[in-house]
């Protein structure tokens, strides 16, 4: 760069730290491109060989480390469904494209790996369009494989066509549309490196017929070119003294934490940097299960639903420690009255994400696995020069509201169950080691709340994107990514019913998924701000599943047709007995009918468009926030 | 709001326009203007952005474009260590009465008379956008027939070039 300009900090802040320190050096660009170790798999050495373009597809992928893939063949990816036979990857065929893109997401969340879903042209591919967002609102690595129509008759509404890459492009981290099969091992060797380094994300693979036809010199492993990838993986060391400084400083801190922690593996480093400084720590929606819920210093989920002790430690706080996360408005509420009197530590992957929607005053950019050990460094050298600092007062007015106002609810005035309940009786009987995948809505938020989260990759949802119908697919590449563990889909009868044909996919290949309908037989979180902010003027929202409707569908038939166990349970004497009847059938799918009160309301609650100071713990019920102070 | 120009470098691959392109629409940034082209290096693609945003909102411009994995390199050109030009191509109505006076406002300006018919003429200039306004300003009342400018071009000043580190030794 000439006399130009220097670039603002925030260019340099995202390309050119650990290179030479100037934005894209060429050292930088040599040493990324020569570490064969961004080639995913165990880069094993294939002499050149010659095959075709769908062979070296699934070639690659084997090389690549891949067992698992969720898919549906259609007209444009035949060729390469055609060699998947004879391959030792384990291809799930699904019944719905959207059903292998959420099952690859939840492969995904559950191993920490990247998910695989494949798919044909056109329809097929559109149909992924919604995992792709959800896996790209959460950040979750995933690699969509699409047909694409024959190169020439690309452009002209051939059968079949659609621009997926096109489609896609505003929600992937990139995509590639690929026309000459000599291309494939590479491009799928970058299309993994992107989705599993830096901030993860979905890319897309649109391959031409005609290229997965050709035949192709394979070699591997493939050599990267991506001159314009660098993520930042170490934090800055001035950024890391002048936090700790911060911490030591701080009178009310809060370590903030998002899913960022679970996607880089940082559970324990979180923890140790707990106990070091013994800041509360809230978990969002995101990162449930990162820090463990019986901790003493957890003090919840914040957002609109979080507990009080969450939504008012970050509130109230002067220094909001935030790892992973994105100032989210489910979490901030209103932006501009949010935390007013913090200063802001925002640690993150993707610089782009600091200062976005809050400005931080330390800006570190980096892998929270490096920047979190770094930063206990940091902070145990700066509590050894300068004292530890007491934060006892905090901690008096947090533990006060944590015992003033935990979370909880009232019976519903219909007789039904409730169901915070079953949500919490499911969780207390199948145990923490278990994986639990929620729809979205109401039972999601029960489900954050009510499931007891000790370990990361135990709780997956559609947190970014809140796509109904995630869970049962969610579940079922869950378990396929975690055969050994119970995975629980909890589900409303409203998601339930818009994915529920992969309980065939469940079935047909020994997926024994547990999914718990939470059967309010309504769109529950409609139905409450229906109730809340319309009136109790219920549109649309009503869906006759539930107590004294007509059942439909009836959900125990339906399990039943689909070869999966169909319980039902409408009273809470038989609530325990039939989750321990659930927990003791695995040899195929259960279903259980949970059917519970369509009157049942999440709470806390934050309404929207208010500042979090307006938490209500129940209706019109604002805690008084001075008290013992 | 303050403008600025911003000079990337991109990957020259299929679709890299359309991804900039598509990252300012959906983050809804305003682009006053842009400019694509090859440079010195095979492969590389210069675009020359003109944004207009306050200062939050570059940075947040910058980022997400840096976060493009075809981008390779930005760099903000400031006025007083760059040159930025437009070009524009003006149709001007000049028949026997008016043809010097109009030649003499674009010889004014340091502009070329490109084509000339019975009743027009086509002027070619060159120059920072504040100039050739002023161009358009002295034309206007001759008839302008048809206008077509190009995006702004930048380039810093000085012996030093944006991709010497990013990809030549490469």
């Amino acid at each position: 760069m000439s006399k130009g300009s220097p670039a603002s900090p925030a260019l340099l802040a995202t390309k050119s730290h650990g290179h030479s320190g100037h934005v894209g050096s060429s050292s930088g660009v040599l040493s990324h491109t020569a570490a064969t170790s961004a080639v995913m798999g165990p880069n094993n050495v294939v002499a050149p060989v010659q095959m075709s373009g769908s062979e070296a597809l699934v070639r690659s992928l084997e090389e690549l480390g891949v067992k698992d893939i969720f898919g549906l063949p259609g007209g444009a990816i035949l060729p390469t469904y055609d060699p998947l036979m004879a391959s030792s990857l384990n291809h799930v065929l699904v019944r719905h494209e959207q059903g292998a893109g959420h099952a690859a997401q939840g492969y995904a969340m559950v191993t920490g790996e990247v998910g695989v879903c494949i798919v044909t042209s056109g329809p097929g591919a559109t149909n992924l369009v919604t995992p792709i967002m959800d896996a790209h609102m959460d950040s979750v690595p995933l690699v969509a494989i699409t047909g694409q129509v024959s190169s020439g008759v690309i452009g002209t509404d051939a059968f079949q066509e659609a621009d997926i890459v096109g489609i896609t492009m505003p929600v992937t981290k990139h995509s590639y549309l690929v026309t000459n099969a000599q291309d494939i091992p590479r491009v799928l060797a970058e299309a993994f490196h992107l989705a599993s380094t830096g901030r993860p994300g979905p890319v897309l693979v649109d391959v031409a017929k005609d290229a997965q036809q050709a035949q192709m010199t394979f070699s591997w492993p493939p050599t990267i070119e991506l001159p314009g990838y660098r993520p930042v993986v170490r934090g800055h060391s001035k950024q890391l003294r002048e936090a700790a400084r911060l911490i030591r400083e701080a009178k009310k801190p809060v370590l903030y934490v998002g899913g960022g922690v679970i996607k880089a593996n940082a559970s324990t480093e979180l923890l140790a940097l707990a106990e070091l400084t013994g800041i509360p720590v809230a978990t969002t929606l995101m990162a449930r299960g990162a820090f463990p819920d019986s901790h003493q210093l957890h003090v919840g989920m914040p957002g609109m639903h979080g507990s009080v002790s969450a939504v008012t430690a970050l509130q109230q706080s002067d220094l909001l420690i935030t790892l992973g996360a994105r100032f989210d408005d489910r979490v901030t509420g209103v932006l501009k009255s949010f935390a007013p009197y913090a200063k802001v530590i925002h640690a993150d992957i993707d610089p782009a994400e600091i200062s976005k929607n809050r400005t931080a005053d330390v800006p570190i950019v980096g892998s929270l696995k490096e920047i979190i050990p770094d930063l206990n460094a940091a902070v145990t050298a700066e509590f050894e020069q300068h004292g530890t600092p007491d934060i006892s007062d905090w901690w008096a007015f947090l533990s006060n509201l944590r015992d003033t106002y935990p979370l909880g609810w009232t019976e519903p005035e219909d007789g039904l169950m409730s169901p915070q309940r079953v949500i919490s009786r499911i969780g207390a009987l199948t145990g923490p080691e278990a994986v639990y995948a929620a729809g979205v809505g109401q039972h999601q938020m029960w489900a954050a709340q009510f499931v007891k989260y000790e370990r990361p990759r135990s709780w997956l949802n559609s947190g970014g994107a809140g796509t109904m119908g995630y869970a049962v697919p969610a579940a079922m590449g869950a378990k396929v990514g975690s055969p050994d563990r119970v995975v629980w889909a909890i589900d409303g009868d409203g998601c339930f019913q818009m994915t529920n044909q992969e309980l065939a996919t469940c079935r047909i290949n020994n997926i024994p998924i547990k999914v718990a309908i939470i059967n309010n037989s309504s769109l529950g979180m409609v139905r409450q701000w229906q109730t809340l902010f319309y009136n109790s003027r219920y549109s649309n929202t009503d869906l006759n599943t539930g107590h004294d409707t007509i059942h439909v569908p009836d959900f125990v038939k339906l399990a039943d047709a689909y070869g999966c166990a169909g319980l039902r349970c409408e009273r809470v004497e038989d609530l325990d007995a039939t989750i321990e009847a659930a927990l003791a059938i695995n040899d195929r799918p259960v279903v259980i009918d949970f059917v519970v009160s369509p009157d049942s309301m999440v709470w806390p609650m934050v309404p929207s468009g208010v500042s979090n100071d307006q938490i209500q713990v129940a209706r019109n019920l604002t805690p008084v926030w001075e008290e013992e102070d | 709001m303050t403008r600025h120009t911003l000079s990337v470098l991109v990957e020259d691959k299929p679709g890299v326009l359309t991804r900039v392109a598509s990252m300012f629409a959906r983050r809804a940034f305003n682009i006053n203007s842009l400019a694509v082209g090859p440079t010195e290096i095979n492969g590389v693609s210069r675009m020359t952005v003109v944004v207009d945003a306050d200062g939050e909102l570059i940075e947040q411009v910058t980022k997400q474009l840096n976060k493009l994995v075809n981008v390779i390199k930005i760099v903000e050109l400031v006025s007083e260590n760059s040159v930025q030009r437009d070009h524009i191509l003006v149709k001007v109505r000049a028949d026997a009465a008016t043809r010097l006076q109009v030649t003499q406002a674009a010889d004014l300006f340091r502009a070329s008379i490109i084509d000339v018919s019975t009743d027009s003429l086509i002027i070619e200039a060159t120059g920072h956008p504040d100039k050739l306004a002023a161009l358009l300003n002295v034309l206007e009342p001759f008839g302008i027939r048809e206008i077509v400018q190009s995006g702004t071009l930048a380039i810093g000043r000085g012996s030093r070039s944006m991709s010497d580190r990013a990809l030549r030794a490469s």
